[in-house]
């Protein structure tokens, strides 16, 4: 008999029909990942178990737990049930912990709910919970002094602290860096194998998933398309929807080749450093260092890459390269003209570069129409086109990205997040840069609208002479679109060199250990 | 914590500082010559002079501005020239009601509040949560002080439980704390109604957070996540509401005070607006605004306690 | 359209357009005094009865209509105008010493309650509606600036401003064009609760006898001259009451229900 086993489970919120006939089994000490893209029901499979939905919710179908019918249990069944039979990590591990608690007093809490012993007690089995996830901390520390990795393993504490027979990872590693996330995962392989524990894990990271899971249930609108063990899978799957998400997974474009060039963006040198609160009452004001003599050119017409994990400056080197902060030493100009000019910018360099943002949510401003949207870069000509000519720049500027003119009149929320990078993307056209800063650009794109915008980006260094900068923390990403890559790490460019060399034989040991970290999808055949 | 501390103080000693100076510029500097704006154009050139020589009008602003600051440090507010009495006696005959009243109207505010605001956010959509609901819109549109006449109206001269006015003083501690409990009950109700409606909105805001799921799924009952969890949170923003509530209360107080005939602040500021001795003025509103200072000092210091985020930073 | 905004507007608007109605008719000239018909009830002749001195309470109360809205309706304009430029200029400039300045200045209004403000003025000006107008104003100043510049600065984390800087525009430029019009339904929304809170000091201010001065009608001069006949004449203290109580929550449930309307989520101050 299975440890849990949901059968033809189905469940509407509000009428909205969420999740279809959904069946899955998980065995003791197997590790089972459900993976589809966002809206395919997976984190709501999760909850449902747990009993945690929202309200509004209908469900039917049957949900057991080693034998016992979750739907047909109490509420009060189902408290006594949650941390102590199932225990569940969840994504965001910067908001999953009670700011005003101590780490120590929440683990020891899940105990203290489940079983009959002194707070003394489960303050010190808490402690040793504490060690066992791999944190050298004091219980009496607070959420917001520890890191996100910290505050992860915090919460598989709280999870695994009683010991229970499943446990439910819903994009356990999704917040966090690739380094980071391979300790986390490995974390959570051993628990299973120590504890015996079903591991019900929940990711949209295929490579996540191939190199973890037992069986692997692939979802896609609320209902199973395959499901089966992962080598089976991997080598012989059945439905299109499976092999195009493996497909996009490992997306690759192909650049047009390029001869060298003179040098468009030069930085050198480059300090930035951030005042911190003071220390003292007196005495000098500390700061951070976020970006530390960093030196790097960009060619005309060249595809950059830079890779490093969060907090290692990309952003402040995003900013200070298109010249909204000054930078405490060295210099970046573009073309020999420096890029920041004090309070007055200097439109003529500003004009030449743009940048695309991560958040495809954020980018716009949701008051104003796609047009106005679109034709902010004019703001940076002297003589912005009028009438006639800026319609036609506009039309052109959807049309590149694939997008229809008679957009232009709608708002940004009529579009989805792919459609939204795409606009992004001809914001950036429109005044014709020769330097375009891609922040993350597709990070936050499932895979298949993520294949699709680095098609697109392909295409545009086709139908013209672009250079860009690919800032990202994916490095199978940034291995396809750049002809060079730049690697970062605290403030600092550990490592530069042409793309295949960087990955085929990396020199740095931050290099090494990010490409070793990096979860690799599996060559797979596409026979059919 | 330490360091946390001594920002806010002395943030607290600036703002008392600018404080002084706006009320010494508006009651000193822009009546022009105070002396004659106190006595009217009739005054007599004799009374004038002795006027400008109690008020140092002969000195320089800074000098005059200092003294005044120094004196109140030592207590001496000056001598009030209706009165004839220093001032410090006079406001001390008088802050002994103004002050138990704000703070009686405060504890009152609390208990009912947050009663009511945590029920009402733990059955959201309840008949019980309606009726709240209901209940603080209608709080919050009360004028204070009509609500002390409708009160006034219904348990002194309809049901004579209370008397409808005047204060026996604190001999008798009982007696001063029950006629001082209509007034405490009309400025409480109001602010009580917003009180709990912030209570209740800060807790479902909490109650919608992602660590009460993790709590949730640790096992924890709604009400365990609710009190465990969600009520120290939801503090925080309420806090803020209870430290600009007692600036209200006191403020408010004045106005009761008048509906009740109370002999506190109220009425002293009153008549010597009218009597236009703005010595007296001066240094009540001043008071006044010292209170509220000090107040929000002890709120920011209840962050701290509440927010550990608050103690490590700055 | 959710109940409390329908029944908020309707409120608000029935006191508005008895407001407006004073201008051309009220039923009795209030300035005529009928001692002989003084203190009636509720009657065909006097919808709600008359006062000490014999006037019509119904025409009073529109008069004094005319005074709260003005007086509130200002006093949330000064707020606005001054308010929202500061809190615009406070987050535009974050963190720099301007910004700090802007900010303890509110804090230091904000130990100013407006009763306060009003003593000050009137000991050195005397009592009038303008003074009331200001007092309530200077009150609403902070009020607005700590929102606008609260709702501001997330707005200037946003990708959107980013892409507005890097497209060379200048603070102020995106102040106006990305950053006000994103704030609007929310000081729309506290504009609302302002209004309210103006109705009701106001009121009090005039009670006290530092607001509106006579002849000019307002409610609360009303109620201070029926507190001596409340025992006799109950309705004297009574209507005037309920019309502040009416017209406030009027002005709540209007301001609740746009903000469910618009975005429950909106976080507004409370005081």
């Amino acid at each position: 008999m299975s440890l849990l086993r949901i059968k033809e489970y189905s469940l509407a919120i509000n009428g909205t029909e969420i999740l279809h006939d959904v069946d899955i089994a998980v065995d003791a000490g197997q590790i089972v990942a459900i993976t589809g893209e966002s809206g395919s029901g997976k984190s709501m499979t999760a909850l449902s178990i747990m009993g945690l939905l929202p309200r509004g919710s209908v469900n039917r179908g049957q949900i057991m737990l080693d034998g016992v019918s979750l739907l047909d249990a109490s509420e009060a069944e189902l408290c006594d049930m949650r941390g102590n039979a199932v225990g569940m990590i969840f994504q965001e591990p910067m908001t999953a912990l009670n700011p005003v608690m101590t780490i120590g007093d929440q683990v020891a809490e899940t105990i203290l709910m489940h079983e009959k012993i002194s707070r003394h007690d489960a303050r010190a089995r808490a402690v040793k919970l504490i060690e066992r996830v791999g944190l050298k901390l004091a219980p009496t520390r607070y959420p917001h002094e520890l890191s996100g990795g910290q505050r992860q393993r915090v919460v598989i504490a709280m999870a695994i602290a009683v010991r229970p027979k499943l446990l439910i990872a819903d994009e356990p590693t999704t917040a966090l860096d690739v380094t980071t996330q391979a300790r986390i995962l490995e974390l959570l392989k051993g628990l299973v194998d120590e504890f015996d524990m079903g591991l019900l894990m929940i990711t949209h990271d295929l490579a996540v998933v191939a190199g973890m899971a037992d069986k692997i249930v692939v979802m896609q609108n609320g209902r199973i398309v395959e499901a089966a063990p992962t080598q089976t899978l991997l080598r012989d799957m059945q439905h299109p929807y499976t092999k195009a998400l493996f497909k996009a997974s490992g997306h690759k474009v192909t650049l047009p080749a390029r001869a060298d060039a003179p040098h468009l963006l030069y930085a050198k040198g480059v300090t930035r450093d951030y005042p911190l609160p003071r220390s003292g009452l007196f005495g000098a004001r500390p700061s951070f260092r976020a970006l530390n003599n960093v030196s790097f050119h960009i060619e005309h017409g060249e595809r950059v890459g830079l890779v490093g994990e969060s907090g290692c400056g990309k952003s402040t080197l995003t900013r200070a390269i298109l010249g909204l902060e000054p930078i405490q030493a060295g210099e970046i100009t573009l073309d020999g003209d420096p890029v920041f000019t004090g309070k007055k910018p200097n439109l003529t360099v500003r004009r030449r570069m743009q940048v695309v943002f991560q958040d495809p949510y954020s980018s716009f401003n949701p008051r104003h129409r796609v047009e106005r949207l679109i034709t902010e870069p004019f703001h940076l000509l002297e003589n912005p086109p009028t009438s006639a000519a800026r319609d036609a720049a506009i039309a052109a500027a959807l049309r590149d990205v694939g997008l229809s003119v008679s957009d232009k009149d709608k708002y940004i929320h009529e579009f989805s997040g792919g459609q939204r990078q795409r606009i992004a993307i001809a914001r950036a056209l429109i005044i014709e840069p020769e330097l375009i800063i891609f922040d993350e650009a597709v990070s936050a794109l499932d895979v298949s609208v993520r294949a699709q915008v680095l098609d697109l980006i392909a295409d545009l260094c086709k139908s013209r002479s672009l250079a860009y900068l690919f800032i990202s923390h994916d490095l199978s990403v940034v291995r396809t679109v750049a002809d060079r890559v730049l690697v970062m790490q605290a403030g600092q460019i550990v490592e530069h060199g042409a793309t295949e060399d960087i990955f085929l034989n990396p020199q740095h040991p931050y290099t090494q250990a990010l490409i070793a970290a990096a979860p690799q999808l599996p060559e797979i055949s596409h026979a059919s | 914590m330490i360091r946390y501390t001594f920002g806010r103080l002395s943030s607290l000693v600036i703002s008392l500082i600018v404080a002084s100076m706006v009320i010494f510029l508006v009651i000193e500097v822009i009546p022009g010559d105070p002396a004659s704006f106190m006595l009217g154009i009739n005054a007599r050139e004799d009374t004038l002079a002795a006027l400008r020589a109690e008020m140092g009008l002969d000195q320089p602003l800074v000098i005059r501005y200092f003294n005044w600051v120094l004196g109140m440090l030592q207590g001496d507010f000056g001598n009030s020239w209706t009165y004839k009495t220093p001032v410090a006696e006079l406001i001390n005959d008088r802050i002994w009601v103004s002050l138990p009243l704000a703070v009686y109207a405060l504890l009152l505010s609390t208990l009912i509040a947050f009663p009511a605001g945590i029920y009402a956010a733990s059955r959201r959509g309840s008949a019980g949560d309606v009726t709240i609901i209901g209940a603080t819109q209608l709080g919050v549109a009360l004028p204070n002080f009509w609500f002390a006449m409708i009160l006034v109206l219904i348990f002194a001269i309809k049901l004579r439980w209370f008397s409808a006015g005047g204060f026996p003083g604190w001999d008798d501690p009982l007696l001063a704390i029950k006629s001082l409990t209509l007034p405490a009950i009309a400025l409480a109700l109001p602010q009580a109604a917003i009180l709990a409606r912030v209570m209740r909105s800060s807790l479902l805001d909490m109650l919608g957070e992602d660590f009460i799921r993790t709590a949730r799924a640790k096992g924890l009952t709604r009400r365990q996540a609710l009190w465990r969890h969600a009520v120290r949170n939801a503090l925080i923003p309420v806090l803020t509401i209870i430290g600009l509530q007692f600036s209200f209360l006191l403020a408010g107080g004045i106005i009761i005070e008048q509906v009740f005939f109370l002999p506190g602040l109220g009425r002293l500021i009153f008549q010597s607006i009218s009597a236009r001795d703005l010595i007296v003025v001066e240094s009540v509103v001043m008071l006044l605004v010292f209170t509220v200072i000090v107040v929000n000092f002890a709120v920011d210091l209840a962050y701290a306690a509440v927010d550990p985020r608050l103690r490590s930073r700055a | 359209m959710n109940k409390s905004f329908v029944i908020g507007a309707g409120l608000s608007v029935v006191f508005l357009l008895l407001a407006l109605l004073s201008f051309v008719w009220t039923p009795y000239d209030i300035e005529t005094l009928d001692i002989p018909n003084k203190l009636q009830g509720l009657s065909g002749s006097h919808l709600l009865g008359t006062d000490h001195f014999g006037r019509d309470i119904l025409s009073m109360i529109m008069m004094g209509a005319r005074t709260s809205i003005a007086v509130a309706l200002l006093a949330v304009g000064i707020g606005l105008l001054l308010g929202v430029p500061l809190g615009l200029i406070a987050a535009a400039k974050h963190g720099s010493f301007l910004d700090e300045l802007i900010m303890r200045g509110n804090d230091l209004v904000f130990a100013f309650p407006s009763l306060v403000i009003a003593i000050l003025i009137t000991a050195v000006f005397g009592a009038s509606a303008i003074n009331a107008i200001i007092a309530i104003g200077i009150f609403n100043i902070p009020v607005f600036a700590r929102l606008t510049r609260a709702a501001a600065l997330p707005l200037w984390e946003r990708d959107f401003v980013l892409a507005a800087r890097v497209c060379g525009k200048p603070p102020a430029r995106i102040s106006i064009e990305h950053i006000l019009p994103n704030i609007t339904n929310l000081m729309i929304v506290q504009g609302t609760i302002q209004f309210s809170l103006g109705i009701l000091a106001e009121a009090a201010l005039s009670y006290i006898g530092l607001g509106a001065q006579p002849p000019t009608a307002s409610w609360g001069r009303m109620l201070a001259d029926a507190q001596t006949l409340v025992s006799i004449a109950p309705h004297t203290a009574l209507v005037p009451g309920f019309t502040i109580l009416l017209m406030v929550l009027g002005l709540n449930l209007l301001g609740d229900g746009l903000r469910d309307w618009i975005d429950p989520k909106l976080r507004l101050i409370r005081t």
